[in-house]
C-alpha cells in the first residue's frame, strides 16, 4: 500500500472541498484523494494499488450521515453512512422494505456488515478478477482488451456484456432499484441533486471506465425510499455457491403492487449479478402487470426475464438459476 | 514522507492502556501482530474473506485486516489474548477445546471472537443464530459442526 495522509472533516461540504483541493493538486502533482466510508472496498483497492491517493478523507467524522428517518408522509431516508448491519436490522426497513433487509442481510459476512456502509456498498468497484488484478490492463482501466469475454467469465454478466462483462457488485442495489429508490448527492458548493438510483448507475456503453454518475467533489448523502402503496408485496432471493456468506451468483428482487381485486397494478423485477448495472427485466414486469399473479404468471415472467440474454462461454448456468429465482421470488412475494 | 515519525495511537487493548506508533496506512492486524507481538489474531486472506483476523472493537466483531490502526484511537480493542483471565481459559475457549471445535487452530481465534460477540449480545442463541454469526469465518479442518456444538455448549445448551 502507498503511504497516504488521513483527513477527518466535519461537514459534508468540507469533505467534498478537501477532495476537491486535492483534485486540483492532482492536475499538478499527479496525486489524488479519495473518500472513505467503511473502507472495506477502499482498503482492498489500496492494497492492490489500484488506487494510490495522497489523501484519504474520512466520511465517518461527519455526524448525522448515518441516520435512518421517516417523514410525515411515511417516506424513509437512509443516510449513506448507515452500516449494512444498521440498515438490515432497522425496524423501518424490516417493516416497510423487507426485500431490502433480506438483500443486505445476505450480503458479505457479519463482521463486514458491521463496518460497510450502504453508500459505500452502492459505490464499490466491480469485482471482476481481471479488474482487480494489477497484471491485467483491461478496457475498464483504460487498456485495449477485455480479458473476461474469452477468459474466465463464470461470474460475469449475461446481459449487456459485449464491451465489458462486469456484474454490478452491490446486492443492496438489486433491491433498491426494484423499490425505485432515489439517491441524494451534495457537492462542494453546497448544491444538491436527487435522481433515481437506476439512472445514477452507468453502463459500459455510456462510459466503460465508471459505474456511476458521481461527480468529482460530490458526496452521496442519502438513499430515499417512497412509502410503499398499500397492497405492496416484495421479496429478494439469492443463490451463492455455498450456504455460508459469499457473493451471489444470481440474485433477484421483486416488488408487486396488488390491487384490492387481486390484479397486479405494478411490478418491478430486478436481476443482480446479471449485468453491469442492476438489470430491470421489463418483459417480466409486463408479464405480471394486469394479471392475477400466481404460478402461471410467475412462470411466464421468469421465462420472459431471460429473453435476450447473451451468456458467455462459462456462465450459461446462470440462465436456469435466474429463471428459477425469478419464479420463486414472485411466489415468495405473494406468499 | 518516508522519514516522518509515525504518530502514537492510544487505545485500550484487552483492558489495558496501549500507546503504539502506527502510520495512517497501517492496519490493526499489522500493529497487533508485528508491533505488539499479539500473534493470536491471524492474518489469513488479508481481504475480508476468511474472518481469521476477527477482533472486537467496542464489543462489535470487526476485521483487523480491514481496519486502520489510526481509527482505533480512543476505542476498546479485544483480541483472543484477552479472554483467558489469569491464565484460565474462558468458558468459550474451554468448550472449543473439549468439543474439538479446533484442529489446526488457525481459524480458532477469529471463530472464538466472532462467537464471543454473539454470546454477549445473545447469551442463549439458537443454532441458526450461531451459524449466522460465524458465517464470515472459514475453517479448513472441522467441517463446522463441532464449532457450532462448542458455542452451544458454552451457551449452556450443549
Ligand atoms: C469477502 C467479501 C464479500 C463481499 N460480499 C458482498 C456481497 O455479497 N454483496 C455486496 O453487495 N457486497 C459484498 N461485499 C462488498 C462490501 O459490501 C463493500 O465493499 C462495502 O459495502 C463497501 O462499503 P464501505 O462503506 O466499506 O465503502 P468504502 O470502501 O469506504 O467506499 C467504497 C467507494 O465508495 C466511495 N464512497 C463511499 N461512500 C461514499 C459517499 N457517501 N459519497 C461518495 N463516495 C463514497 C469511496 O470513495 C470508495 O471509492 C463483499 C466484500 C468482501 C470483502
Ligand atoms: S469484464 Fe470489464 S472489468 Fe473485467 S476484464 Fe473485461 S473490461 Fe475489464
Ligand atoms: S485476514 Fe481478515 S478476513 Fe481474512
Ligand atoms: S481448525 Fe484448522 S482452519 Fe479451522
Amino acid at each position: 500500500m502507498n503511504r497516504f495522509a488521513y483527513a477527518s472533516p466535519a461537514t459534508v461540504t468540507e469533505a467534498a472541498a478537501a477532495t476537491g483541493l486535492v483534485a486540483e493538486a492532482m492536475v499538478t502533482f499527479d496525486e489524488s484523494a479519495v473518500l472513505k466510508a467503511g473502507g472495506i472496498d477502499l482498503l482492498d483497492l489500496l492494497k492492490l494499488e489500484l488506487l494510490t491517493p495522497s489523501v484519504v478523507v474520512n466520511l465517518r467524522a461527519i455526524k448525522g450521515l448515518d441516520a435512518i428517518t421517516q417523514d410525515a408522509a411515511g417516506n424513509v431516508a437512509i443516510g449513506a453512512m448507515a452500516t449494512l448491519s444498521q440498515v438490515a436490522e432497522h425496524p423501518l426497513v424490516r417493516g416497510s422494505y423487507p426485500a431490502l433487509a433480506t438483500a443486505i442481510a445476505g450480503a458479505a459476512g457479519p463482521q463486514l456488515r458491521n463496518v460497510a456502509t450502504l453508500g459505500g456498498n452502492l459505490l464499490q468497484r466491480p469485482h471482476c478478477w481481471y479488474l482487480r488484478s494489477p497484471a491485467h490492463h483491461c478496457l475498464r482501466k483504460g487498456g485495449g482488451h477485455c480479458f473476461a469475454i474469452h477468459g474466465e467469465n463464470q461470474y460475469h454478466a449475461i446481459f449487456d456484456n459485449h464491451a465489458c462483462a462486469i456484474v454490478h457488485p452491490s446486492t443492496a442495489a438489486t433491491a433498491l432499484v426494484a423499490l425505485n429508490a432515489e439517491v441524494e448527492l451534495h457537492d462542494a458548493e453546497g448544491a444538491t441533486r436527487r435522481l433515481p438510483l437506476e439512472d445514477f448507475f452507468v453502463g459500459p456503453d455510456d462510459d466503460i471506465q465508471r459505474e456511476n454518475a458521481l461527480r468529482p467533489r460530490e458526496v452521496l448523502t442519502a438513499i430515499h425510499l417512497r412509502k410503499p402503496a398499500s397492497g405492496t408485496r416484495m421479496a429478494h432471493l439469492r443463490q451463492g455457491e455455498k450456504a455460508g456468506f459469499d457473493w451471489p451468483l444470481a440474485d433477484v428482487a421483486v416488488v408487486l403492487a396488488i390491487g384490492p381485486d387481486g390484479v397486479c397494478r405494478e411490478a418491478s423485477v430486478v436481476l443482480g449479478a446479471a449485468a453491469p448495472v442492476p438489470h430491470r427485466a421489463r418483459a417480466a414486469e409486463q408479464a405480471l402487470q394486469g394479471r392475477h399473479p400466481g404460478e402461471a404468471a410467475a412462470g411466464d415472467a421468469a421465462r420472459a426475464a431471460l429473453r435476450g440474454a447473451t451468456p458467455l462461454s462459462l456462465n450459461a448456468y446462470k440462465l436456469a438459476l435466474f429463471e428459477t429465482l425469478v419464479r420463486r421470488a414472485i411466489l415468495a412475494a405473494l406468499a | 514522507m518516508p522519514n516522518e515519525p509515525e504518530p502514537i495511537r492510544h487505545f485500550r487493548l484487552n483492558g489495558r492502556n496501549c500507546a503504539v506508533p502506527a502510520a495512517d496506512h497501517t492496519l490493526l492486524v499489522e500493529t497487533l501482530r508485528e508491533t505488539l507481538g499479539h500473534v493470536g489474531t491471524k492474518q489469513g486472506c488479508d481481504g475480508g474473506e476468511c474472518g481469521a483476523c476477527t477482533v472486537l472493537i467496542d464489543g462489535v466483531a470487526r476485521l483487523a485486516c480491514l481496519t486502520r490502526t489510526g481509527e482505533c484511537e480512543g476505542h476498546e480493542i479485544e483480541t483472543i489474548e484477552g479472554l483467558a483471565a489469569g491464565g484460565r481459559m474462558s468458558r468459550l475457549q474451554r468448550a472449543f477445546h473439549e468439543r474439538l471445535g479446533t484442529q489446526c487452530g488457525y481459524c480458532t481465534p477469529g471463530m472464538i471472537m466472532a462467537a464471543e460477540s454473539l454470546l454477549r449480545r445473545d447469551p442463549h442463541p439458537t443454532e441458526t443464530a450461531i451459524r449466522e454469526a460465524l458465517s464470515g469465518n472459514l475453517c479448513r479442518c472441522t467441517g463446522y459442526v463441532k464449532i457450532v456444538e462448542a458455542v452451544l455448549e458454552a451457551a449452556g445448551a450443549g
